[in-house]
């Protein structure tokens, strides 16, 4: 993977452009330039590219971060924005010239408000702590990345992030209503609000999901949902994951509504069994469906789903009876991945196709496998069509990484060839960077840049992302 | 003009852009009051025509911008599903005819009582293809529910009321229809008073899927709760009980007869039928008492969304905007003359860093200026 050569004139100057961001941030701990202390931050959750930034800061408020990016700005320097650094596709790996700016210090709630049914955060708070500031009184936050334990809000808003839950309550996007972001130029501007739509352009829709590229969002108003009365998971066994895959087709086209259907395939299953020991069945693919409600409203829902079910022949239909049973059923799901990374190296793909094309794109993945010579597990959001298939490798192995990376890379153009896309929930970053040319042609692209012309027009902010490096390559320059 | 194909389009504007010829880009022209009038040769999308795509099974339905709203409708209604967002029939608002186009919807990121519960417009859109003002066609988003695949234009087209590209192309996610609705009313409340049942309502675990307030005449507040039918009778039950503090609560199960007071708020009519000026103030739904308070006499008021959305008939040439000035969010004027519009701006004014951020992505989108220049003032 090509990074841009950094600037030996940036990194000549380390000395002077350190002592000037120290100026600008005063607080001891607010700026990292010692090598040591930086390398916490030399890559994300892509571990597979590391580089060391030239400096980290780590600023206590929005002001602090817009005399930053003034400085920055003046300066010429490129900055990486970092929420968690939970990324998977390398949103926040820097370069060796790079400023990476951490918004880990601001995690705190602005303002609550049950009324009006949402909540403002500043972006360095972890998704889960968002629901944790609000559970006590009822409500929660619907977007559930499986980071999100560890993941913070500014990431989630920079990858518009999913979630297994996304399939009745939406995306990041469909859940922001509004951010303080401060622009490159150091100017902090308002973005939406407590209301519900957009004066003029919707810019919100915009600014979530460009992976840092248009501005460092600070503080953001996030709606929030009071919780259902209960909720269900059904588990489901197949003999074959094309029969699953139709199964979810009925299942939507009856006219339920699941809050989540998940897909795991046999491979995935017997890893996360040998780890997790969630008692799932020995089958060729399982689904868990859950919906919520009260009690009538579950078992209402319940009764359709498992009449689909039944007509579709299921080895294993296994309903929770309660909530030890709901935490079993989803303790698999929940460990898959870190079941697959105790028995393997991985890369985990983020493509996401039309739910008919499900037993085609199955097959071929099966066919790529054999060629490759790699194995794949299936985890994914079957009632979107997200797919999250791990592709395994051994990084000891010289060169497997890349046959690994060729092989991922063939998947996610069939992705984009059934109709799908590159990447459904992770973002783009540097990992699909040079894949987005086969979703999007030129003019494609082209229309996307000029946006980031407008916001950034020196491309300073996380320039080396999202877009091929040719495609940019006069305007990083200039 | 009105292009066959979107090469043809595509074409159009080329030619357009070559002499500069400004154009008024049309739909059905059903919401042709929404905006500043724009002068310009008419370039009409109704040429551009049909359902390209419709997977139940998924989801997903794709179509050309100048199908009719009408043939989309029908065409999910007979696999009962429907476009989640509820999109509003401008046409008793405006006296216009016509049919309005899946296009116009997008544009104008047209969004019902439904949006609280299930998102606008915009939140249903994943796909868009679109010619800028240079003549070239432009895809962005797909067929797919989730795709972060770049940056997220599809937004950006919704409510760009046609000045920072030509649709020609949209896909939506859409859901399943339910098997049953109830209405649950209340009569005779304030503002005040529907804004804080709503607001019970919409924080109960009960999937609010409306809450509506009809302030003039008889006030009534309305709440939808819409699925399957013993859910639906088990939600209205909760309901009723929860705000029987607000006085007597009335259920209704009668599908078609709530079908058709929600279309009455959806169009609202109440604000329509009438004499004079209609504005309509997004904010944040506990300031829609004030909003409603401080609306001159004898003001018309229907609120939505809880009360965050205030539509209000007032007498013509009020200044509805500087009434409202302390309150954050924004007043468009929905319906008056050119004069008036002219005067007061039909958007809310944005603060100085955003509007150069507007001014500079419709000089990236349409850098000759021809797209329905002035529209948005």
């Amino acid at each position: 993977m090509e990074m841009p050569v950094p600037n030996q004139a940036i990194l000549a100057r380390k000395d002077a452009i350190v002592a000037g961001l120290k100026a600008v941030l005063p607080e001891p701990e607010a700026v990292i330039s010692d090598p040591h202390e930086t390398r916490a931050y030399e890559c994300d959750a892509l571990t597979a590219y590391r580089c060391q930034p030239l400096a980290v800061v780590l600023p206590a408020t929005t002001e602090e971060v817009a005399a930053v990016l003034k400085f920055c700005h003046a300066e010429g320097l490129p900055v990486v924005p970092r929420g968690a650094g939970t990324s998977l596709a390398g949103g926040s790996l820097p370069t060796a010239d790079s400023i990476v700016l951490g918004v880990s210090r601001m995690s705190g709630v602005l303002e609550t408000n049950y009324a009006d049914r949402y909540i403002r955060v500043q972006t360095g708070r972890t998704n889960l702590s968002v629901t944790g500031a609000v559970e006590a009184d009822g409500f929660f936050y619907a977007p559930d990345p499986s980071s999100q334990l560890a993941c913070a809000i500014a990431g989630n808003i920079a990858m518009n992030s999913g979630g297994a839950h996304c399939l009745k309550y939406g995306v990041t996007t469909n859940n922001l209503m509004g951010v303080r972001m401060v622009t490159m130029q150091g100017d902090i501007i308002d973005i939406g609000g407590a209301h519900l739509d957009a004066s003029v352009y919707d810019l919100l829709g915009v600014i979530c999901g460009s992976e840092g590229q248009l501005g460092v969002v600070t503080e953001a108003t996030l709606r929030i949902l009071p919780k259902p009365e209960g909720a269900r998971p059904v588990l489901m066994g197949f003999d074959s994951s094309h029969v699953a895959g139709e199964c979810v087709a009925d299942i939507i086209k009856a006219g339920v509504l699941p809050v989540a259907i998940e897909f795991m395939d046999r491979p995935c299953i017997r890893a996360t069994e040998d780890f997790a020991k969630a008692g799932y069945p020995d089958v060729e693919a399982l689904l868990i469906v859950e919906v919520e409600g009260s009690e009538a409203e579950i078992r209402e829902q319940l009764d359709k789903i498992n009449a689909i079910a039944m007509r579709h022949n299921p080895a294993e239909l296994r309903e929770s009876t309660g909530p030890e049973q709901s935490a079993a059923i989803w303790k698999g799901r929940k460990a898959a991945f870190g079941a697959m990374g105790q028995i393997n190296d991985y890369i985990c793909l983020d493509g996401t196709i039309p739910v008919s094309q499900l037993p085609l794109v199955l097959r071929r993945m099966e066919e790529l496998s054999e060629q490759y010579g790699l194995d794949v597990a299936n985890v994914f959001h079957a009632g979107d069509g997200n797919l999250h298939p791990l592709i395994l490798f051994d990084a000891n192995k010289p060169g497997d990484l890349e046959t690994c990376e060729a092989m991922g890379a063939e998947i996610l153009k069939l992705c984009v060839e059934v109709g799908g896309c590159l990447t459904g929930e992770h973002g783009v970053g540097v990992e699909k960077r040079d894949l987005m040319l086969t979703q999007y042609n030129e003019g494609d692209i082209e229309a996307q840049v000029r946006v980031k012309d407008v916001f950034d027009g020196k491309w300073l902010l996380n320039p080396a992302k999202v877009f091929p490096l040719v495609t940019t390559k006069e305007r990083r320059a200039a | 003009m009105t292009p066959k194909s979107e090469s043809a389009l595509a074409e159009a504007i080329r030619a357009a852009a070559a002499k500069k010829t400004r154009l008024h880009i049309r739909g059905g022209g059903t919401r042709a009051g929404l905006g500043h009038g724009v002068t310009g040769e008419m370039l009409n999308t109704s040429g551009l025509k049909g359902i390209s795509l419709y997977e139940p099974g998924a989801l997903t339905i794709v179509a050309a911008a100048g199908t009719p709203l009408e043939t989309i409708e029908k065409t999910l209604a007979k696999e009962n599903q429907r476009l989640p967002f509820e999109p509003m029939d401008h046409r008793a608002l405006y006296g216009t005819n016509g049919k309005p186009t899946i296009g116009g919807v997008v544009a104008a990121n047209v969004s019902g009582p439904r949006r609280i519960q299930a998102g606008a417009c915009r939140d249903s859109l994943i796909g868009v293809r679109f010619v800028n003002g240079e003549g070239t066609v432009i895809k962005n988003g797909g067929r797919v529910m989730k795709n972060v695949t770049g940056y997220d234009l599809v937004k950006l087209m919704a409510g760009s009321h046609g000045t920072l590209g030509v649709l020609t192309e949209v896909a939506f996610k859409v859901l399943p229809a339910p098997e049953a609705s109830a209405l649950i009313s209340i009569a005779g409340l304030d503002p005040a008073r529907a804004v804080d049942a709503m607001s019970v309502a919409l924080t109960s675990p009960f999937d609010v899927t409306g809450a509506a307030h009809k302030a003039a005449g008889e006030p009534v507040t309305m709440i939808r709760v819409e699925g399957f039918e013993g859910s639906v009778k088990y939600r209205a039950g909760q309901l009723k009980e929860l705000l029987g503090k607000f006085g007597d609560v009335d259920v209704s199960l009668n599908g078609k007869a709530n079908e058709q007071a929600w279309a009455d708020v959806r169009d609202v009519k109440l604000v329509a039928d009438g004499e004079g000026d209609v504005w309509r103030l997004s904010v944040k739904p506990s300031d829609g008492p004030a909003v409603a308070a401080a609306l001159p006499d004898g003001a018309a008021v229907q609120m939505d969304w809880g009360g965050g959305q205030v539509w209000a008939r007032v007498p013509a040439g009020a200044d509805v905007r500087s009434l409202v000035n302390g309150i954050s969010g924004h007043a468009t004027l929905v319906r008056a003359d050119e004069a008036t519009k002219a005067r007061l701006g039909v958007f809310h004014p944005e603060p100085p860093a955003l509007a150069a951020i507007s001014k500079g992505l419709r000089a990236k989108f349409d850098p000759h200026g021809i797209l329905n220049p002035g529209r948005m003032g």
